[in-house]
């Protein structure tokens, strides 16, 4: 036997994962219940304390973590066209897993400087400029940011030309220089940005947010727990040496205040006549939508998904709806607990988030006729001919009806514009390990996809 | 130090699908030493000015087969100007326009609308590149 321990510490709960990497087996997981105020210290040793309850005395010969603490890792990030490498700096941010509090194309603005300051970022992200492109843009904002004395690093990824300069600009801050994110037209490269974003975070960010002393605990890795996620579904998707993925899949994680949606595929046109426009998109894509979630951002729920839609799904009405959505909004801690209406509720309200969340992810398509015919214009990723759909985060998977509602996922017939799977089996991660599986995968990847392969639970296809 | 190369982005404007021309015109410019961002067929004058922004670009090459080019092209120098590419060479060529139209006129109006240079059917790209090198001032270079 050989344990490791998985820690994913979160905002309102520190969860423990431990697995035998020897016979590939989950020995057992545990939560703790933390908040702002208490010591995230404490939340470990609790939940350890649960979790040797549990699984009986173990001494864990590795320990690996993962942070959404103190509310995660926060981003604000510039760059030239918002379309081009101002969309390319946000999805390489989102692809670290960090919580984007600010976007900013062309030049930086004294009132824009105003409202970083307020953003209060972990990390600031300078890109701008393709190559041998653009310089004036991603210049000026290394000058108007070192103007503000910047408390949080900075992350240079723009055209390489200008780098150094803008290093030069910024001396006295805490300054990396990385390849461009979009070194030509088209081209993201996001890769190597997003490894030194995830070192700052460990060595800088960890200190900041009072998990030091349980740092010392570690092994070595300890990364944004979105990140860790991400992880896990390209394991899972693409597999891994001696053990097979199971193909091109969509995982959608609905918390009580965001929702994220990620997707592990191409995604490219599959027609002749399709063209496609705009950045070409990563193939491990993560998005987080701030305004959907089922406590926080309830009401941005009932809003995108209409109160009509809502009623409808729930079988309530909408005096019902108001009166328990009014409520939720501030008593953010309940759970259906066997109260009818609620579980109602809450399955139309996860229904529209899903939905919501995932068509803003997915591409969509346009038809124009020309005097030829018809011919298509594809933005955005085309996942129509993916398969499989992961489901995890709290709000899923402690409901009875997880496929009814993982199905919102799915094309609807309603939007033939939206390039949402057609049909997917659906994956539920009800044991919640798939962040702790993305951080074993680092040194275990075989093991990491065999218990993701064991414990997620599989419902057949939804169309 | 490595001279940095001239760039061109290019493209087929508006709704026009005719992708051949494009591709043998994204060929001939790479091969005569231009840095080509090929934007391909279908292509909104926003792209081009995005394009164009991003990678500093010398010249925006705009193909129009379909004979709606004139529709097409109307107000991309205005946005150029708007988005900050003031001066920036647009040259226009292809079937700009539809049927046997006498060339001086087509080529007036397209210069009225703030186009450098257009070129009438049948220019062969070894003519537009010559023409490139004059207007970006490349006498001797390789571009
Ligand atoms: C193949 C073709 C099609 C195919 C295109 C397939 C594809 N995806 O590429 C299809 C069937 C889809 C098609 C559709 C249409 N087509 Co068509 N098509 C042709 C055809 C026969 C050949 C085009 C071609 O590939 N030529 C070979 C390439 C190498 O030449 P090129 O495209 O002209 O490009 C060269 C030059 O123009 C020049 N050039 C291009 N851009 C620029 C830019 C600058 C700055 C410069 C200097 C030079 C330059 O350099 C290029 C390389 O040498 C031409 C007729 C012809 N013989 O040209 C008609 C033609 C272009 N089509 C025409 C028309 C009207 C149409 C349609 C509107 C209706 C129709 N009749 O079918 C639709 C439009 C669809 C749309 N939305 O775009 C007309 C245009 C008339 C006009 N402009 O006055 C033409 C000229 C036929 C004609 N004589 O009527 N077409």
């Amino acid at each position: 036997m050989k344990p490791v321990l998985l820690i994913d510490f979160g905002s309102t709960y520190t969860k423990l994962t431990a697995v035998d990497v020897e016979s590939e087996t989950l020995l057992g997981t545990a939560a703790a219940f933390t908040t702002i105020q208490t010591d995230i210290n404490d939340g470990l040793t609790e939940g350890l304390k649960k979790l040797k309850a549990k699984i009986g005395p173990v001494d864990f010969a590795e320990t690996y973590a993962c942070s959404s603490a103190a509310g995660g890792l926060r981003m604000v990030t510039s760059g030239l066209v918002p379309e081009l490498t101002g969309e390319a700096a946000r999805l390489a941010s989102l692809g670290a897993g960090a919580k984007v509090v600010g976007v900013y194309a062309f030049q930086l603005t004294e009132d824009d400087l105003e409202d970083i300051r307020e953003a209060k970022p972990d990390i600031f992200l300078l890109v701008g400029g393709t190559d041998g492109g653009n310089t004036e843009c991603i210049l000026h904002n290394a000058k108007m940011l070192a103007q503000m004395k910047p408390e949080f690093p900075i992350v240079i990824a723009g055209n390489r030309t200008a780098a150094r300069q803008c290093q030069r600009i910024l001396d006295g801050c805490e300054v990396y220089v990385c390849p461009n994110v979009m070194p030509k037209f088209g081209v993201l490269n996001a890769e190597p940005t997003q490894k030194q974003i995830r070192e700052i975070f460990l060595t800088r960010i960890i200190q900041a947010k009072g998990l030091s002393k349980a740092t010392e605990l570690l092994s070595d890795i300890m990364m944004p727990t979105p990140s860790a996620v991400l992880a896990a579904m390209k394991l899972l998707a693409d597999g891994c040496e001696g053990e097979s993925g199971i193909g091109e899949l969509v995982a959608v994680d609905v918390g009580g205040a965001t929702t994220d949606i990620y997707s592990i595929a191409e995604g490219m046109p599959d027609h002749m006549n399709t063209v496609y426009k705009g950045l070409p998109e990563p193939y491990a894509k993560r998005t987080v939508e701030g305004d959907i979630g089922m406590r926080y951002s309830i009401q941005g729920i009932v809003d995108a998904a209409g109160m009509d839609k809502i009623c409808r799904l729930s079988g309530l009405t909408e005096e019902r709806v108001t009166e328990l959505v009014e409520d939720l909004k501030v008593n953010t801690d309940k759970v259906p607990n066997g109260d009818d209406d609620l579980e109602k509720l809450d399955f139309a309200l996860a229904s529209g988030a899903v939905a919501e969340a995932v068509a803003r992810h997915a591409g969509t398509i346009s038809e124009t006729y020309t005097m030829l015919g018809q011919t298509f214009v594809q933005e955005g990723k085309n996942l129509t001919k993916v398969k499989q759909i992961v489901v995890t985060g709290g709000s899923l998977i402690h409901t009875r009806q997880t496929e009814k509602i993982a199905a919102h996922a799915l094309y609807d017939p309603a939007h033939p514009e939206s390039l949402r799977p057609k049909e997917a089996g659906v994956w539920v991660d009800r044991t919640y390990i798939l962040a702790a599986m993305g951080l074993l995968s680092l040194h275990y990847p075989q093991t990491a996809l065999r218990i993701i392969k064991k414990e997620l639970e599989y419902y057949g296809h939804s169309e | 130090m490595e001279q940095r190369k001239k760039v061109l982005v290019i493209g087929v404007i508006g709704a026009d699908v005719h992708a051949v021309g494009n591709k043998i015109l994204y060929h001939a410019f790479t091969e005569a030493g231009f840095e080509v961002i090929n934007l391909g067929v279908m292509v909104a004058q926003e792209e081009y000015i995005a394009a164009a922004i991003e990678s500093n670009a010398d010249a925006i090459v705009v193909s129009s087969l379909y004979g709606q080019g004139e529709l097409d092209c109307r107000g991309l120098r205005e946005k150029c100007d708007e988005a900050g590419l003031k001066g920036i060479p647009l040259v226009v060529g292809g079937n700009i326009v539809i049927g046997k139209q006498k060339f001086e006129d087509v080529e007036r109006r397209f210069k009225d609308m703030g186009f450098d240079r257009a070129f009438p059917p049948g220019t062969a790209p070894e003519t537009t590149i010559e023409a490139l090198r004059e207007l970006l001032h490349m006498d001797g270079e390789t571009a």
